[in-house]
């Protein structure tokens, strides 16, 4: 059992662990454009085998993604190279069984989703919502088989043919080394599935130990044995090679005997070896972040029961936290602009104790001007805190093409622009001349009793 | 949502899905008496079996639900009762939750941490048919519905028209449908029109962005 062996499965998430860290930044979600550093391009993609748009075994749309060229053209190479005596065959068998699954199906499932959501998936409390693998198109794919098997049979015709008693047997041998490397395959596959509640009809096939399985296995060796027997036949050397295979055969059962049970326990032992060791370092890591703060903010919660404000400010605070850390993981990013956005309302809510609540529309990467707004909407924002009297601050920003406008709203008593006295120059200073130093535009439109809105606009670029 | 027009003399009739029975024990504490909670649910099994026996008006369904997830009951009752609405509650804000469970039927989608008032005015919205967007729905769906598009065979369907996004960007920026009309000097009613046909393209569009956006974050 080659593919269920631990150092095949470990160098395939070894390298799908290199893939991850070059293209999970934001910027593979399409989201933050000019960020720079997101993955080295340049480098060739390493050689792995596809898990989405493959047709049998992602070998040739792996191969194409590697190389840069069609999938199409890849397999038709392969489709030629089989007519010469069954080399694109072997050669794609090859290739198959030494090459890598990538894991992109398997990744999108679970791997990239936040804590939060990973968590809930597993636990059954989401319905998991995997990208379905996109189809190969199986037109092509018989279209190819039958090119391959015609160019096969025309070059059988020539010179450079081999003859049928050799050809027919590799073909036989070859289709059954696909149909259990097919089987091994869908392995992977099966433990994608194996949680879906869509489907329990495909219980039987994706369930463990599934008996289609165990037939595809079976049938599998069947035509190799065909594929063999078919061989040794057209040779005339059967009776000789039953002899010594009997023989062979007898070795192999006794060896099987002796290690089998040996060999399963410890590929057995070392597979929950490691996973309870991941097991063990993420409750640790859960525990780490728990004390951190949780237990922190629940022992401050008490010390503070006499003042509901302070209550309320810790409550929030921790809530924010556990949500950035559970369902957001954009959190940290230095270089987005929504998330300094968001960091920023963070201090302003912390600070005043006002929820400031954020939403954002696209996003962009962090220049002069960008900055300045960020500013400007801060102090926005904590005059709306510390002035309106709202109970909750709304900032909404939207980034479209170069254009970024920002709003900072709240519903408290509002006040008559005109009639800002000159001591109180925190709005003009702040924020419309740090906007005009800018070249922006900052609009502040209020009314007694109709609360405030702040609308800062700027184009992206440096000032 | 601020305003809860208490249409007709009828009680809004009202069953909560929810793993956590101490959650559902405040939210029935908090609706009080301006709706009649007609039944409990803990799993989604037991949600599908309680919606389709009670028949209520609106569903207040959580998320994150064993068995499946809330998006499984909405799957397995559409079907079946489809004067049922459900309005999703849920403690996650993450786009693949919120979407993910208005493109499965819901008419709406707040979180858990909004206030009484808000949550009976939000329950009213959807029985009346309406559709509720909190400012944070509304960023998605104009983050979705962003950039140029080419010509597709469902035009109507792939884009919002330039209203619809007005409407939607001051929804993002936390005006309630009141202020909105007020803003653009059209009625309550017609904000309500343009909520509902966006929420309509969010179900039904196949707007390749936002299929992209979508696949981006994992849901299909």
């Amino acid at each position: 059992m080659v593919p269920g062996s631990p150092s095949w499965r470990e160098r395939a998430r070894a390298c799908d662990h290199r893939r991850v860290s070059t293209t999970s930044t934001p910027y593979a979600r399409g989201q933050v454009p000019p960020l720079p550093g997101a993955g080295g391009p340049g480098a060739p993609p390493r050689f792995v085998r596809r898990s989405d748009g493959r047709l049998v075994g992602g070998v040739a749309s792996g191969l194409a993604v590697h190389l840069g060229v069609q999938p199409l053209a890849v397999r038709i190479t392969f489709a030629l190279l089989a007519a010469l005596s069954g080399f694109g065959i072997v050669l794609y068998l090859g290739l198959w069984i030494f090459t890598p699954l990538d894991q992109t199906v398997a990744r999108q499932a679970d791997e990239q989703a936040p804590a939060g959501i990973a968590a809930a998936t597993r636990a059954g409390k989401r319905r998991r919502r995997l990208r379905a693998p996109r189809k190969g198109d199986l037109g092509q794919l018989v279209a190819l088989c039958l090119l391959g098997v015609g160019l096969a049979l025309l070059v059988q015709q020539t010179p450079l043919g081999i003859s049928p008693t050799v050809f027919v047997p590799i073909l036989l041998a070859g289709l059954g080394v696909a149909l259990i490397w097919r089987t091994a395959d869908e392995q992977e596959r099966r433990r994608m599935f194996a949680l879906s509640p869509r489907a329990p009809w495909l219980a039987p096939l994706v369930g463990k130990g599934g008996a289609v399985a165990i037939f595809r296995l079976a049938a599998g060796a069947a035509v190799i044995v065909a594929g063999v027997v078919a061989f040794l036949v057209g040779q005339g050397q059967l009776e000789a090679t039953l002899d010594s295979l009997l023989g062979v055969g007898a070795v192999v059962v006794g060896l099987a005997l002796i290690l089998g049970p040996w060999l399963w326990r410890l590929w057995r032992d070392l597979e929950s070896e490691r996973h309870e060791r991941i097991v063990s370092q993420e409750r640790a890591d859960v525990a780490a972040h728990l004390h951190d703060s949780v237990l922190q903010t629940l022992a401050l919660i008490q010390k503070h029961a006499h003042d509901p404000r302070e209550v309320v400010r810790l409550a929030r605070g921790q809530e924010r936290d556990l949500r950035g850390w559970l369902y957001d993981d954009l959190a940290d990013d230095e270089s987005s602009f929504a998330a300094a956005l968001k960091k920023t309302a963070a201090e302003v809510e912390d600070f005043h104790g006002v929820p400031v609540e954020v939403v954002t529309v696209g996003d962009t990467g962090i220049d002069d001007r960008i900055r300045a707004m960020l500013k400007a909407a801060r102090e926005a924002a904590v005059n709306a805190a510390k002035h309106s009297g709202a109970d909750k601050v709304d900032i909404y920003a939207e980034v479209e093409g170069d254009d970024v406008e920002l709003y900072v709203r709240d519903r408290g008593k509002g006040f008559d622009p005109e009639s800002v006295p000159e001591d109180r120059l925190g709005v003009r200073r702040s924020i419309v001349d740090r906007m005009d130093r800018h070249g922006a535009t900052a609009e502040i439109r209020s009314a007694p009793g109709e609360g405030t809105e702040v609308r800062l606009s700027t184009r992206r670029g440096t000032a | 949502m601020t305003e809860p027009e208490t249409t007709g003399p009828r009680e809004i009739r009202v069953v909560l899905v929810d793993d956590h029975a101490m959650f559902r024990t405040g939210v029935r504490a908090e609706l009080g008496s301006s709706v009649a909670v007609v039944g409990e649910a803990a799993d989604a099994q037991e949600a599908i079996r309680v919606v389709l026996e009670t028949q209520p008006d609106v569903v207040l369904l959580d998320v994150h639900l064993p068995g499946g997830g809330g998006a499984e009951v909405l799957r397995q009752v559409h079907p079946k009762a489809a004067d049922v609405k459900f309005l999703a509650l849920s403690v996650s804000d993450a786009a693949e939750d919120v979407i993910g469970t208005i493109r499965a039927g819901a008419r709406g989608y707040v979180t858990k941490s909004i206030t009484g008032d808000e949550l009976v005015a939000a329950i009213v919205r959807v029985a009346d048919g309406d559709a509720v967007f909190s400012p944070r729905l509304a960023g998605f769906v104009l983050d979705a519905f962003a950039g140029s598009e080419p010509p597709s065979v469902d035009e109507d369907l792939d884009r919002l028209t330039s209203r619809e996004r007005e409407v939607l960007r001051l929804i993002a920026r936390g005006y309630a449908y009141k202020e909105i009309a007020k803003e653009l000097f059209i009625s309550v009613k017609t904000v309500e029109t343009h909520v509902s046909a966006v929420l309509r393209k969010l179900q039904l569009s196949n707007r390749y962005e936002l299929t992209r956006w979508a696949t981006d974050r994992r849901l299909v």
